[in-house]
């Protein structure tokens, strides 16, 4: 008889990460789709040139640790990162932004901190605002998605996405997140059809991935809720006391990266508090920054700027917001102890 | 049967109970069989320690002739528990064989060849009700219960609490949480009335005021049957628990009968409650009416690759290959043996491991009931295991602080309020073995204060020693100058004489 001694449990019931990645990017996919119907071509190769630099990157780094790569990559977590970046970019970027992004990323956000699990900061966002304070120019050309079928071919979206940065100028259009310039509706923020990053035009596409997530049990309820709330809450209370100056709470919730933030972004797991009290706070928390950010800072959107100071704030959340142990008082002394 | 006079605050504090997971429970086909007798085996393999505590004493000698029934080892110290001859027999062998272990270690065994006869020593009935409670105890005691849900903590030490502090409760554990195993559905079926007259007399024994029976949902027959042997008795309440895992834990179980939290670092008898396996009840009854050591038990044999699974009645001592060839053998290899439930049980490497007083189950799972995680892979932080643990810790913290020998900052975290029911484990989508990391420390930890503890006594005896030796030496200086004083005086007065008689002298011869 030969088997080895082995720990119980005996049966194992639990998800592999793998396919919690397989899931996530399942629910990204009607967003992305809508994204590549809305801006054509270069959209489609910026995703695949961010995901491409992605992979390559973290094969790169597992290659100089000198750790095994096939479990590394069979993880997922390098392709879904790069997605993850590749939609909050505007979508007619040039390929070395993608790829500049992607390699950060992974090597410094990621790779550098010691690998899946050990990142402070989500590598996705984290390479969305380095991008964005080193390149501002390329990070702010908004296009306006060219009516249906008149958008460039794929020979001519080549050019767009490899070629030369003039090109796309001539289509650029207003910036987004702005109520005035853009005319907001809540029909066409809902379906996508406007000027944004590559996959955070389509606020439905975006929730009704994140709900499927969640009935299958990836993402829990509190943070996209306390997220949602967090953002919705300060704008609407703004919206009634000053409706001139002040946008709606509706497109509060539909513009921007605050779909994809709250269902996708804010719910990565490694960088997000791990108790249930600090998940509503670090959701509130995000909400609340985006919502601060947008009214008051010096950049239009602050989705990436909320989840990273809340990423940071995270192990002091985890720390302060532990359950209370059965049998225990909250403040760690037995329930059988006088002691205060 | 009392569903409806549970109180409010009861009801109220189980919504708050969010613990636990719900894994397959896969009870069937076994739990639709009923209890069969197996055959006694060519031989019985009894370990001297089949229970928490010091083991067993040999007390018949290598060769002896025995009788079912008869002492075969008996107990050493207060926490420890006799051994009895399952059948009637030769003592062939005193030695170590293949025990049921989790590093697969041999143990110290008595090997027992029966002779078929299956003879037993004259049993004494008595009516339970009229023997005092320390009268049971020591009955119990000499009987060899121990805990049958696999705990196997000496009953009778449980028995004896009712003397320190008055026990209101007695809550019989019927839970049997675990995937697979139905020997407590089968006897709580089969032979409710022996569960109700053991729980009767552990009540008279701790002269607790009711009793409460707690049986999960997924064993209507169990509640029904034990429902209408409880009907005459209305101190009995047979109360329906919903099938989480682990409801079968002492303390998750009276949280959601009672309400009431088990303190930390506390027993339950600290708030008045007593908790026995409904298995212990019945072995009670049969040990306190019929005079009957604990002999057999009744085990789940089950799992995919095993052929029919079955409940069997089976002497302890009996090895485990005997109970699969009854059950039809194999169908094919197993990827795990297990003896006890999938969640809690041990891994065994040979089918030769005797089955003890603890064994509830004997479980041949395939690779696809076991779906093992390939290795571990970098935990995630996705806090399943902060969700599903029972005692609302936060397994993944307190794992990264061992993981960085950081035991200080484990305990913080609440290492030592773990109960290692390997739920963590079950749910972790990394498939880190956080259960076995988590019994590691708990290990480690409790080494470190024998350590610290022995260290203590030893400094407390160097400390009192130099104390002594002070105090002697302070004793001797003193000593050494009353005598040097009291020589001085001595040689003063002395002086002084010799100066009188000098004097003296002088005015006698003043020329």
């Amino acid at each position: 008889m030969t088997t080895a001694v082995l720990p119980s449990p005996h049966t194992h019931g639990a998800r592999p990460v793998s396919q919690t990645m397989l899931l996530v990017m399942l629910a990204l996919l009607p967003a992305t789709l809508s994204s590549f119907w809305h801006f054509g071509w270069p959209a489609v190769y910026l995703w695949l040139v961010t995901i491409v630099a992605c992979v390559l990157a973290e094969t790169l780094a597992v290659l100089l640790a000198r750790r095994p790569l096939r479990p590394t990559l069979a993880d997922g977590s390098a392709i879904l990162t790069g997605w993850l970046l590749a939609l909050s970019l505007p979508p007619w970027a040039p390929w070395w932004i993608a790829a500049v992004g992607g390699v950060f990323a992974i090597i410094v956000v990621k790779q550098i901190f010691g690998g899946l699990g050990q990142n402070v900061f989500n590598p996705a966002m984290a390479a969305r605002v380095v991008l964005l304070i080193s390149f501002p120019l390329e990070m702010t050309r908004w296009i306006i998605p060219p009516s249906l079928g008149s958008g460039p071919g794929p020979v001519e979206a080549l050019a767009i996405t490899f070629g030369s940065p003039s090109l796309a100028d001539g289509i650029s259009g207003a910036t987004v997140l702005d109520p005035a310039g853009g005319g907001f509706d809540v029909f066409t923020y809902s379906l996508g059809h406007h000027a944004g990053s590559m996959g955070e035009t389509s606020a439905l596409l975006l929730a009704a991935g994140g709900v499927f997530l969640i009935v299958r049990g990836v993402i829990g309820l509190r943070i996209p809720s306390a997220f949602l709330l967090g953002v919705a809450v300060p704008a609407a209370l703004a919206y009634t006391l000053v409706p001139d100056s002040q946008p709606s709470p509706l497109f509060h919730l539909l513009s921007g990266g605050v779909m994809l933030g709250a269902f996708f972004i804010a719910t990565d797991y490694v960088t997000s508090p791990s108790t249930p009290l600090g998940q509503w706070i670090f959701g509130l928390g995000c909400g609340l920054l985006t919502w601060i950010i947008r009214t008051w800072g010096a950049y239009p959107e602050g989705v990436a700027f909320a989840i990273l100071l809340m990423n940071a704030a995270t192990p002091l959340i985890d720390h302060y917001t532990r359950p209370r142990i059965f049998g225990r008082r909250r403040d760690g002394h037995s329930l059988a102890s006088e002691e205060r | 049967m009392n569903l409806s006079l549970t109180p409010l605050t009861v009801r109220a504090n189980r919504l708050m109970q969010r613990w636990g997971v719900h894994p397959q429970d896969r009870k069937a086909p076994a739990s639709g069989t009923a209890i069969t007798p197996l055959p006694l085996p060519e031989q019985l393999i009894l370990p001297l320690s089949q229970h928490i505590g010091s083991p067993a004493r040999p007390v018949v000698p290598s060769g002896a002739r025995v009788l079912r029934s008869q002492l075969l080892a008996t107990a050493q110290g207060r926490v420890s528990a006799p051994i009895h001859a399952p059948t009637s027999g030769t003592i062939v062998a005193i030695n170590s064989a293949p025990i049921a272990h989790p590093s697969g270690l041999t143990g110290p065994v008595m090997v027992l060849e029966p002779d078929g006869l299956d003879q037993a020593l004259a049993s004494e009935a008595v009516d339970p009700f009229t023997l005092s409670p320390a009268e049971i105890a020591e009955r119990v005691a000499a009987a060899g219960i121990v805990g049958m849900g696999g705990a196997t903590f000496p009953s009778a030490v449980k028995l004896g609490l009712g003397h320190n502090q008055p026990i209101q409760t007695l809550v019989l554990n019927g839970g049997e949480c675990e995937p697979y195993l139905s020997c407590d559905d089968r006897l709580m079926q089969e032979r409710p009335e022996q569960v109700i007259d053991g729980g009767r007399i552990i009540r008279h024994a701790i002269g607790a005021e009711r009793i409460v029976i707690g049986i999960e949902a997924n064993k209507p027959a169990a509640i029904a049957q034990m429902q209408a042997a409880a009907r005459d008795f209305p101190e009995i309440s047979v109360i329906k628990v919903p099938n989480r895992y682990p409801m079968g834990s002492e303390k998750h179980l009276i949280a959601w009968l009672t309400g009431q939290e088990v303190p930390s670092t506390k027993l339950a008898a600290d708030i008045g409650i007593v908790v026995h396996n409904v298995g212990t009840a019945a072995a009670i009854h049969r040990a306190i009416r019929w005079g009957e050591p604990l002999t057999q038990r009744i085990v789940t044999v089950a799992g995919g690759a095993v052929r029919t699974p079955l409940n069997l009645e089976v002497r302890l001592g009996t090895p485990v290959s005997a109970l699969i060839e009854f059950c039809g053998g194999l169908v094919s290899e197993p990827a795990r043996r297990v003896m006890g439930g999938p969640m809690m049980g041990i891994a065994i490497t040979s089918l030769h491991v005797p089955i003890i007083k603890g064994s509830g189950g004997v479980l041949m799972l395939t690779e696809a009931e076991i779906k093992p995680a390939a290795a571990a892979t970098p935990c995630v932080r996705c806090s399943a295991c902060v969700s599903a643990c029972p005692m609302g810790l936060l397994p993944l913290e307190i794992v990264a602080r061992v993981r960085s020998n950081d035991l200080a900052a484990a305990q913080e975290l609440g290492l030592k309020d773990c109960i290692s029911c390997g739920t963590c484990a079950f749910v972790c989508s990394s498939g880190i073995p956080l259960v076995q990391y988590l019994n590691h420390a708990k290990g480690e930890l409790a080494a470190n204060e024998r350590d610290a503890k022995k260290q203590a006594e030893l400094r407390a005896l160097a400390e009192a020693r130099s104390e002594r030796l002070q105090r002697e030496a302070r004793a001797k200086a003193e000593a050494a100058a009353q005598r040097k004083a009291e020589r001085e005086r001595a040689r003063a007065a002395a002086k002084a004489a010799a100066a009188a008689k000098k004097a003296e002298k002088a005015e006698q011869n003043p020329a």
